[in-house]
């Protein structure tokens, strides 16, 4: 199983969509929430993604094609 | 080393000792040296800060680092104490009373604001026991962490984007680091070094050494109220990039006061930031504690973080210190540059530009007072990215080697500009 630390944000138009309910049911990825932040407009969440490796990595492409960002949990590892 | 007390959660509050980690197991929130200020109160004074060397080392008791057994730096010795510069010419321009430049374009050994935390980083990455360290960049802290490691024996590796310009590899290169060009993009390259970060049992200065890494910027701040005579300015107007460096400035301040060392006075901070790429003053001007991010399209490469880690602190320094935020234009910028050269000598990067002209029209703006006492951060310098000037600037003339093709190319001149 491979595990990944990751913070994602949601633009305004995905907030009502169940994104993680499909991290789960279509990639098997169990995610584990620390932290978050979800608004009528905008949210975060800090979280802990475990899966297949394969299931991880589609599970995260298929979270930008949406739209939501994914940073690792550091945001800005590459520094100017 | 009893000043420390270790690290702390800045969500949970959760504590923990001192050691290379930067992330709460708990709440993944950021961790943030925790230090016993009785102990610091009972050694530190003004008196013993200026018998210091001229450097940051002049403030060691109040960083996360031991010096070494002969009581000099393990890294970075001649750091830091840059210019704090009365600028009489700039304020006339501006319409202001009392202006100064915090001036780290010459900051020892590679002319940026990043060796301030870079030292501090591999002090402590040694201290720690590491022999390797890394960082992914593209420009100031690449060149600062192989400078550093060269200097403080250390092995280093540094991640740069595949497409990086030869420039900034030149000036990274010629430290002899182990340089590794990552294809991909910048979100493919950020994951890549979290991941390498996580593997190997490096010190990694922007991850596992973060908490440390980052106080470095203190020094900035110790530096402005000492050298303004033991005071802190009314107004502090700083670019951010990541975020860091303006909530350090402030931790500065409040560490002083604190400590007695500084009276009681109120500065309001300002961020300043590239309009193509300045989310946090967006969130400022927006009076949100939502970051939104964005894809970087500035000229201010070494400001372009779009999701930046401490975005939200930094909000919430300019708001609770009263302070506020600007954008500014790439025309702007270059304005900036070229201003702050023209009236007082100093050739800063596009960074500097983003200050100078966020200082501008806040000022302008009425959200920064004209009579009162006003520093500007600049945090780079210009003459490792000149290109940025190279369309706007040409030779005023062109002459034969004759004394008399001088002469009249000089009087074409005055009648056409007035004399320069």
């Amino acid at each position: 199983m491979a595990r990944m630390r990751v913070r994602l944000t949601f633009p305004s138009e995905l907030v009502q969509q169940p994104i993680i309910y499909r991290l789960v049911k279509d990639f098997d990825i169990v995610p584990n929430i620390r932290r978050a932040d979800v608004r009528a407009d905008h949210g975060w969440m800090v979280l802990e993604l475990e899966a297949a490796e394969d299931g991880l990595e589609r599970g995260v492409a298929w979270l930008k094609t949406q739209g939501v960002t994914v940073d690792p949990i550091e945001r800005d590892v590459v520094l100017p | 080393m009893e000043r420390l007390q270790g690290l702390k959660c800045r969500e949970c509050g959760r504590s923990y000792p001192s050691s290379p980690v930067h992330v709460c197991e708990f709440c993944f929130g950021p961790l943030e040296v925790e230090y016993d200020y009785e102990l610091i109160r009972q050694r530190v004074s003004r008196a013993r800060i200026e018998a210091g060397p001229k450097s940051i080392w002049r403030y060691a008791d109040l960083l996360p680092v031991e010096l070494g057994a002969d009581g000099e730096p393990v890294v970075g010795p001649a750091v830091g104490f840059t210019p704090l510069i009365r600028a009489r010419n700039l304020a006339d321009e501006l319409g202001v009373k009392e202006l100064w430049v915090k001036n780290d374009s010459v900051c020892h050994p590679t002319w940026s604001f990043k060796d301030r935390v870079v030292a501090v980083a591999l002090g402590k990455a040694k201290e720690f026991g590491f022999d390797t360290v890394a960082c992914a960049s593209t420009g100031n802290l690449a060149n600062s962490v192989a400078a550093h490691a060269a200097e403080g024996r250390l092995k280093s590796y540094i991640f740069i984007p595949a497409d990086l310009e030869q420039g900034k590899v030149t000036a990274t290169l010629v430290y002899n680091p182990t340089l590794v060009a990552v294809h991909g993009t910048y979100d493919e390259v950020n994951r890549l070094c979290s991941e390498v970060a996580d593997k190997y049992r490096w010190a990694f200065v922007n991850i596992n050494i973060r908490p440390y890494y980052a106080e470095g910027s203190k020094t900035y701040g110790y530096e402005i109220a000492e050298q303004l005579g033991w005071r802190a300015p009314a107004h502090v107007v700083v670019p951010c990039a990541g975020g860091s460096l303006i909530t350090k400035i402030w931790k500065a301040f409040k560490e002083l006061r604190l400590l007695g060392l500084i009276p009681e006075s109120r500065t309001s901070m300002y961020a300043a930031q590239a309009l193509g790429c300045g989310p946090i003053v967006t969130m400022i001007k927006n009076d949100t504690d939502v970051l939104v991010p964005v894809r970087p399209q500035t000229i201010a490469k070494s400001l372009a973080i779009g999701n930046p880690a401490d975005g939200y602190y930094a909000y919430r320094v300019a708001k609770d210190s009263g302070g506020h935020g600007e954008h500014a234009t790439d025309e702007e910028i270059i304005e900036g540059m070229q201003l702050l050269a023209r009236t007082e000598g100093i050739f800063t990067e596009t960074a500097g530009g983003v200050t100078v002209a966020a200082a501008r029209k806040l000022i302008e703006a009425g959200r920064i007072p004209r009579d009162e006492p006003i520093v500007i951060c600049i945090t780079g310098n210009g003459l490792k990215t000149p290109d940025v000037l190279h369309e706007r600037l040409s030779v005023d003339v062109t002459i034969r080697p004759l004394l008399s093709a001088f002469d009249q190319a000089l009087a074409d001149l005055k009648s056409k500009q007035g004399e320069k």
